[in-house]
């Protein structure tokens, strides 16, 4: 049953990606966007890991593209973009350098696919501790707690950053 | 005083110098929200910028206090180490420049201060978490802390649409290479399971790192580093953003930024990636180089002094590179006192451009420059000075950081780099000395209008801090050289490592 | 889960869904009739009695009208985002209600099932994450039909919906701290645990939390998406037929889905208040009451004739919050738009955070000096919210931050203004006028 499910979220979520780049408007890319995202927020579900799985939909397909489709309904309108994608020698580069890439990365996890993961807590029995949220605040709050603060002046730098650029009146 | 990070609280005595900061970057901007929208009241502007200064003088006395203090147990996310709070000393000396030189500025050209002077600090910020970081989580964020703010602070002139440009070119170019370098975070984790520097130089010194994945990693975050240090040839940003870049925010910038993603660049690849030296020796030794040769000969066309104090920071970008190349104790030592040299006489070289262009993007051309040796003498001198330094001429600080940098160097046995090194400074000279030329020989095209210039007392200070630490580090460079010889040593580099290719 | 066989849990839970889904449609259905009676009464008229007694086969009427309309489909329009439009939006509104537990736990032959569709470890997120993607059915909706006046709807929708999420967030994490977990059967549990229903105890944050769901369901006084004196009706204006029942039927599940929620997270749930004996909560595999003065678990006792009780409470509890919906729709006038965004961003978010300090510091403080999580804990952080509660009015009550429509509110007008029975209307100074229209 996992599997199965496992199976569908991933054909999904790079069925979604595929979309991105093949949609023919900026809003199917756009949505195709927000079901690839979902699904990786199925596959959250599937690895026991709840909170990451809201998380996702919260911030990245609820706020992060909504966003996004705010932008491209008020920006898009009427403007023809397809002289603005320019095909030729580069995107040939880009998708020669990426498939290589891809590629050396394939190789490398199919010669170590039966590598297994290493010991660690099992979240199940962290999430049964501390409950779904607890299970990652903990370690959020203690080990990682100088990243996370950090985070939040970078979030605070970005927003006055914004703002200064943003402002009607200057 | 004994910190140690089992316990919590000790962050906050250890990120004592970032947090006072950071605050004081709040503090600065609600000041500045209180002094109301108009920028009209010009004394009141300068206020908040002596303000910003309180607050990188507090930090400096908190990173002072750091000196008396030890580090025990296990490591943190943040080292206290020599090198760190060297590193925050140029960051500091950056800071107090960047902002001396931009009170009248700011003032001239009407930009919000309150945020403009926050930003600076958050900015600052930024540098201290990289250049402290002991993971490379807290390098990846401690980078975008000081990108977004210098992203923001390039495009902060409104009204100039050069400013626009040059925010957006660095927003986008350092977006890309932002990517780059978090790709390679997430190689080099998946090489060795950790993001942990010292848990990452274990794992690839001893060789349980997954080979290909790492080297991908290192390769990524190199491509990553050499955005932010503008190496050949991944500079293409940088000419068009320190030239369009409010003037004060390139000085600050092309000294600030350079040195925190260079103290970065040390701790990531002399500490963790130490283990694979052969693998990036290579690479990093073409890039010093062609940084060196590129820079230097486009440097040579310029007729923008901007544009060619652009270059320049390139070039110096590519002499550092050697020390990076070289891999050894001395090397960076040299490269720590290289930075400071390097941040006070760049910011120092700004200032008086920015005096020339009267506080604002006017008279950048060198034609510009002529008959300023007969109409102020003084800055005239001075600025020659100062280029003489960033040529390194003997007697002035850029002689002995260049000079330490060549040393290490030759004890690494590069000998090439270093003759690519001495050759490449000679012809540093040509382009320096022809603005020297224009300032003293050279009468002015319309027939000799005086050069209004007006010199504020924060500019006059930059200017006598900048020319007594020049001459002070060229003549007597012993106990700062010995400092940043010890700081280097906490790094805990081996040595020189050439000895695996020979 | 709940310690069931798998082969009971999935035909409990597959009769859980299809009973609380065609509840809830029936709800929706007599929720409109309920809105249309109401607002009868309010402006003393009679409302719908013609379709059945009291009128109360009215909503079988109007579904099956408006399934017998003509479906439009305008030309201009996006077609598969139009017709995707009303899909979205009425998938969210519906599977909300999943979480939400509605009765006390049912003990059968064959074990004891919970009663709620799904609970799931992250209870509260689960709402945020899909009233977060409530937004795309509206802005899809509107954006694909074409038409100003509907991609205006959608914008403002959207905008709205986004800026009070954060409110309704922040407001929710006052529960969350006060219980100690996300899922809804535990923020249940601790309220009957507590003695109180977090209505008093986090009363301020009842209040944002009321206030943010208003703006998230665009009900009045924040329906801007649909102003109909402003934009005929939103987003919604191209849609006919089936296609905007199905908006319709998004807004009132919505609506319904809310008032659960605001039950269940402020009164108590299906909790049946001063009596203990209804309490359950699944605790380390057996259903317990509660805890004694030592700490051990007390085993509930269940009964069916209990779950009937507490299926009534909730019941009760949901419709008092959904009149409470139609009444200030029927009585209050609708916001401006710039005063909609001012309240969200200026008075709601501040307010939020910091009344969310002052709880997590209350908390803290009440935790370090060791008060037992109970009666007296409950009514200090009463005490505490309710300060907090009259400061946060009295500071709103002050005409600065929401200006009203007219400026002499703001600039009172001197006392011996001339009275002028028609306001000049002169082209230069339009604001004049204003002002002589606002003092008489």
């Amino acid at each position: 049953m996992i599997d199965i499910l496992f199976y569908v979220f991933a054909a999904l979520a790079l069925g979604g990606a595929m979309g991105v780049v093949a949609g023919r408007s900026p809003v199917a890319s756009l949505l195709f966007m927000v079901l690839c995202l979902g699904s990786v927020a199925g596959i959250y579900v599937l690895l026991e890991a709840h909170f990451l799985a809201a998380v996702q939909v919260i911030v990245y397909a609820g706020a992060i593209m909504v966003l996004f489709l705010f932008v491209i309904m008020l920006l898009n309108l009427g403007h023809n973009y397809h002289p603005d994608l320019k095909a030729g020698l580069w995107s040939a580069l880009s998708f020669a350098v990426a498939g290589a890439l891809f590629g050396f990365l394939g190789r490398q996890l199919w010669g170590n696919r039966t590598m297994t993961p290493e010991a660690g807590d099992s979240v199940d029995a962290l999430v049964a501790q501390y409950g779904a949220v607890g299970a990652i605040a903990r370690p959020l709050y203690t080990e990682w707690v100088v990243p996370f603060e950090i985070t939040g002046i970078l979030l605070l730098v970005a927003i006055v950053g914004a703002l200064v650029l943003a402002k009607q009146r200057v | 005083m004994v910190i140690d990070f089992s316990s919590n609280l000790d962050y906050v005595r250890a990120l004592l110098p970032e947090i006072i900061l950071c605050v004081w970057g709040m503090v600065v901007l609600m000041a500045g929200v209180w002094r109301g929208e108009s920028s009209e009241e010009g004394p009141r502007a300068e206020g908040l910028g002596w303000l910003a200064l309180v607050g990188v003088a507090f930090a400096a006395v908190a990173n002072g206090w750091l000196h008396g203090v030890r580090e025990v147990g296990t490591d943190g996310m943040i080292a206290v180490d020599g090198f760190r709070l060297f590193s925050n000393w140029i960051f500091l000396t950056a800071a107090l420049l960047g902002m001396l030189v931009s009170f009248a500025y700011v003032y001239r050209q009407r930009l919000q201060a309150g945020e403009y002077y926050a930003l600076m600090l958050f900015s600052v910020a930024g540098m201290m978490f990289m250049a402290g970081a002991r993971n490379l989580i807290v390098v990846f964020l401690g980078l975008e802390v000081m990108s977004i703010a210098v992203y923001a602070l390039s495009a902060f002139n409104r009204r100039d649409r050069r400013s626009a440009e040059a925010g957006l070119k660095y927003f986008i170019l350092g977006a890309f290479s932002t990517g780059f370098f978090l790709y390679g975070i997430a190689l080099t984790y998946g090489a060795t399971g950790s993001t942990h520097l010292p848990t990452i130089a274990l794992a690839v010194s001893n060789g349980t790192a997954h080979g290909a994945l790492l080297l991908f990693g290192v390769a990524l975050m190199g491509v990553g580093f050499a955005f932010k240090v503008s190496a050949v040839p991944f500079h293409m940003w940088a000419p068009d953003v320190y030239e369009g870049a409010p003037s004060p925010v390139t000085a600050f910038m092309s000294a600030g930024v350079k040195a925190a993603a260079f103290a970065a660049f040390f701790r990531v690849f002399l500490v963790s990636f130490q283990g694979a030296y052969e693998s990036w020796y290579g690479v990093m030794w073409w890039l010093s180089a062609t940084t060196m040769v590129g820079a230097n000969l486009i440097a040579l066309v310029q007729t923008n002094v901007k544009r060619m104090l652009a270059y320049s920071s390139i070039a110096h970008g590519g002499y550092l590179l050697v020390a990076i190349t070289a891999a050894n104790q001395a090397s960076a030592g040299a490269a720590l006192f290289y930075l400071l040299v390097y941040t006070v006489m760049n910011i120092s070289a700004f200032a008086v451009v920015i005096a020339v262009s009267n506080h604002g993007e006017e008279r950048l051309e060198f034609e510009d420059y002529a008959g300023l040796g007969r109409n102020q003498p003084g800055l005239a001198l001075l600025l020659t000075l100062f280029l003489l330094s960033l040529a390194g001429f003997p007697g002035t600080g850029g002689f002995m950081a260049k000079f330490q940098l060549l040393l290490g160097a030759m004890d690494a046995q590069l000998w090439v780099l270093s003759v690519i090194l001495v050759l490449s400074t000679v012809v540093s000279y040509a382009y320096y000395l022809r603005l020297a030329w224009y300032t003293w020989m050279r009468d002015p095209a319309d027939g000799g209008s005086p050069l209004p210039v007006y010199l504020p007392i924060g500019m006059r200070l930059a200017l006598v801090v900048g020319a007594a630490v020049v001459i002070w580090l060229g003549l007597f460079p012993g106990s700062v050289l010995d400092l940043a010889r010890a700081s280097a040593a906490g790094l805990g580099v081996a040595g020189p490592m050439v000895e695996i290719l020979h | 889960m709940s310690g069931l066989s798998p082969g009971v849990f999935l035909v409990t839970s597959a009769v859980k869904v299809v009973a609380v889904f065609s509840v809830l449609m029936v709800a929706v259905a007599y929720t409109t009739l309920a809105e249309r009676r109401v607002s009868a009464w309010i402006q003393d008229r009679m409302g719908p009695n013609r379709v059945g007694p009291f009128g109360l086969l009215q909503p079988i009427a109007d579904g099956i009208k408006n399934f017998l309309k003509e479906e439009t489909l305008p030309g201009t329009s996006t077609k598969l985002f139009f017709v995707l439009g009303p899909m979205l939006a009425i998938v969210p509104a519906l599977v909300t209600f999943a979480v939400v537990p509605f009765a006390a736990p049912l003990p059968t032959p064959w074990g004891t099932v919970p009663m709620i569709v799904a609970d799931v470890p992250i209870g509260i997120l689960y709402i945020m994450a899909l009233s977060s993607l409530g937004v795309y059915g509206i802005v899809l909706g509107g954006w694909a039909s074409n038409n100003k006046y509907s991609f205006l709807g959608a914008l403002r929708a959207s905008a709205q919906m986004v800026s009070y999420e954060v409110a309704l967030g922040l407001s929710l994490v006052t529960v969350l701290m006060l219980t100690g977990n996300v899922t809804l059967t535990q923020v249940v549990f601790e309220q009957q645990h507590l003695g109180l229903w977090f209505v008093l105890p986090l009363s301020l944050g009842f209040i944002l939390f009321v206030i943010s769901a208003f703006a998230e369901t665009n009900r009045l006084p924040f329906d801007m998406p649909e102003a109909e004196s402003e934009l005929v009706t939103g987003y919604h204006t191209e849609y006919s037929s089936m296609k905007f029942s199905m908006f319709f039927i998004a807004e009132y599940a919505h609506v319904i889905t809310q008032s659960a929620l605001m039950a269940t997270l402020f009164l108590g749930g299906w909790d049946i208040p001063f009596w203990h004996g209804d309490d359950a909560f699944y605790f380390q595999g057996q259903w317990i009451q509660g805890f004694d003065a030592a700490g051990t678990p007390v085993l509930a006792t269940l009964a069916w004739w209990k779950t009937l009780l507490t299926l009534g409470a909730f019941v009760l509890k949901t419709s008092l919050f959904v009149l409470v919906y139609i009444w200030v729709r029927w009585t209050l006038p609708r916001f401006r738009y710039d005063q909609v965004m001012q309240l969200g961003w200026k008075i709601m978010l501040p307010t939020a955070l910091a009344y969310l300090m002052l709880i997590a510091g209350t908390i803290l403080v009440l935790d370090e000096i060791s008060v037992p999580f109970g009666l007296t804990y409950g009514l200090i952080l009463t005490v505490v919210s309710m300060i907090g509660t009259v400061v946060f009015t009295f500071w709103l009550d002050r005409d600065r931050v929401i200006s009203g429509a007219s400026p002499s509110a703001r600039w009172p007008l001197p006392q011996s203004m001339p009275s002028v029975d028609v306001p000049q209307l002169s082209e230069t100074d339009p604001s004049q006028a204003a002002v002589g229209a606002g003092g008489n």
